[in-house]
């Protein structure tokens, strides 16, 4: 059965000036499904999100949201999206409720119907209690929430949520996970940006993995997996001026896919374990190495940016703020 | 129709709450530091100011035109703060993926800084009133006063919008602020007359439009219709030119920032 497409993404670049944030991005999202940009800071997920929120326009290229191009028909797309920005925007002067009943204005809902709706969203992200008090007395985890319900006001038919947890501490991510779990059950499609690796396999049916304004792979997280192919040894080297050589001496050997250095030791790709670790080894004992640690899994998902970027995702990420 | 206006009238309603909100803020406000210009400064220079220079029965009448076009000054290019920290967390965004006239925010903007203004307005004219200087142009001419200073600070509302929209930090537009503020006041009519100054200083004055718009307000006060009619008259399509030049900048500004 044909999946019913959400999102069209065609060729879409954007540059500032020479700066080219995006370049010739091509990717759809299906309806009902979380779709996850997944990339370091500055790669260029905010930029494509923002695009599909009608708020820049792409130098070439198209973006469509549900068959409406996000350019020509900015006023259609913007009555079937929500929106919740990266962090707090929020009026720390006005109450959870004031902001809701700012948005149903914006949104041109009578008296009647904001006053029902706001109820079911206040009593969704359970901020009942607190829908009359300031916005400054909120905790992070409440802004979020509120931000949330603020973003779910329109009602609707894709959610776009950019870095939803960033900052936040370990519980309140798990709830933001569970909410966005729960909209998925509603049938809402969403779409969200991520520099979490575990947020990204945890949550996504499908991502993009974005780095240098381009798309690096794609796919379900298991498929990321498994197209790596095989699992991955990690070593640990007592005499790190040796690295290089065992590289070098593993890298073309049988089962071995691609050897990479570390900081204090070699990730290596193998195809079945039990018949590299012995080649491994053999290799690190006649080269006089030292291992100290040894260990093999399968493939993660930082296995997957790491080989289809080059580097860790953590490398250029900043540190989440508070 | 009725949507614009709901859009508008829900963002006009958040300016107000918010200020209501801050209660030291709107004491500030309302009771402006501009009074103390109209009070300390006025009381002050009593004595210094030579009242045949001012052309004026003491100083305070003289200063009060300049301190009204001083506060419309101060708030107009204060006008677009609240939007440039709208933009800097992310609210102007929320704002604008909703389905609203692009136009919404600006005016909402506009119509709370302008009654604001006016309120300041009328307390200022009512302290000036408290040290007995009546506009002698009665009711109708403290009207044409407010309409002058809305004129004029709907250009400078506009001029500070399209700060916010352009600046890359409020570090930025705070320091532009700070240096346009002055030098509008002291290169103006606002404290001493054109005659008076410095030849330079008033040749630069000539192209200030705080100095028109003081030109206008203060025979409103002091004299009467005869010597302010003139006046009016010319103040007006200067601030329409003003208004107009202010209005382009923005809106360039603002498509510009809003992609």
């Amino acid at each position: 059965m044909e999946r019913a497409v959400a999102i069209e993404v065609n060729r879409l670049s954007k540059a500032y000036g020479t700066h080219q944030a995006v370049s010739d991005l091509s990717f759809h999202v299906y309806a009902g499904e979380i779709f996850g940009l997944l990339g370091p800071n500055g790669a260029g997920k905010s930029t494509t999100l923002r695009t599909l929120i009608t708020l820049l326009h792409p130098t070439s290229g198209t973006a469509s949201i549900f068959g409406h191009d996000t350019v020509r028909e900015a006023d259609t797309v913007r009555r079937l999206i929500g929106y919740v920005p990266q962090e707090r925007a929020i009026d720390r002067f006005l109450t959870g409720r004031e902001h809701l009943q700012l948005l149903s204005a914006l949104y041109h809902l009578t008296k009647e119907e904001a006053a029902q709706r706001i109820n079911e969203l206040l009593k969704l992200v359970d901020l009942e209690a607190h829908a009359d008090r300031p916005a400054k007395t909120y905790s992070g985890g409440m802004k979020r929430k509120l931000d949330i319900a603020c973003g779910l006001l329109p009602d609707p038919k894709v959610l776009f949520l950019d870095e939803p947890t960033l900052g936040l501490d370990v519980q309140s991510r798990l709830r933001i996970w569970e909410y966005v779990r729960m909209l998925k059950a509603r049938g809402l499609t969403v779409v969200m940006t991520t520099n979490y690796l575990d947020e990204a396999d945890q949550l996504c049916d499908r991502l993009a993995i974005i780095d240098g304004g381009r798309i690096k792979a794609l796919g379900s997280p298991t498929e990321l997996k498994v197209a790596l192919g095989g699992d991955i040894v990690s070593l640990t080297i007592k005499e790190t001026d040796r690295i290089p050589g065992l590289e070098s001496a593993l890298a073309g050997q049988p089962t071995i896919k691609t050897v990479r250095a570390t900081g204090n030791g070699l990730d290596i790709r193998v195809e079945s374990p039990e018949k590299a670790l012995p080649i491994i080894l053999e290799t690190a004992n006649r080269l006089g190495c030292g291992i100290e640690f040894i260990e093999y899994h399968r493939p993660r998902l930082d296995d997957v940016f790491i080989a289809h970027t080059g580097r860790r995702i953590t490398d250029t990420a900043e540190q989440p703020v508070e | 129709m009725t949507e614009y206006w709901q859009e508008i009238s829900a963002l006009t309603m958040r300016w107000v709450r918010r200020l209501s909100r801050e209660k030291f803020s709107m004491l500030f406000t309302l009771v402006q530091p501009m009074l103390f210009w109209l009070i300390f400064f006025g009381n002050l220079f009593q004595r210094a100011a030579d009242t045949q220079v001012t052309q004026a029965p003491n100083y305070i009448s003289f200063l009060a035109a300049g301190v009204v076009v001083m506060t419309v000054l101060n708030n107009g290019l204060a006008g677009g703060v609240d939007l440039l920290f709208d933009k800097e967390n992310g609210f102007l965004e929320r704002l604008m993926s909703a389905p609203i006239r692009r136009s919404s925010v600006i005016l909402s903007r506009f119509i709370f800084v302008m009654t604001i203004t006016s309120l300041q307005v009328l307390v200022i004219l009512g302290v000036a009133f408290l040290f007995g200087v009546e506009p002698a142009t009665g009711l109708l001419g403290v009207a044409v006063i407010l309409l002058i200073g809305m004129m004029f600070g709907v250009g400078l509302t506009a001029i500070s919008m399209a700060m916010a929209f352009s600046v890359k930090s409020h570090g930025d537009f705070f320091s532009v602020l700070g240096f346009l503020s002055l030098p509008m006041i002291f290169l103006s009519s606002a404290l001493v007359p054109l005659a008076a100054m410095p030849g330079w200083m008033s040749f630069l004055a000539r192209f200030n439009p705080m100095t028109w718009a003081i030109d206008a307000v203060r025979p409103l006060i002091l004299s009467g219709w005869s010597d302010a009619l003139p006046h009016v008259a010319m103040v007006i399509p200067v601030m329409v030119v003003f208004d107009a030049i202010c209005l382009y900048g923005g809106a360039k500004a603002f498509r510009r920032a809003m992609g």
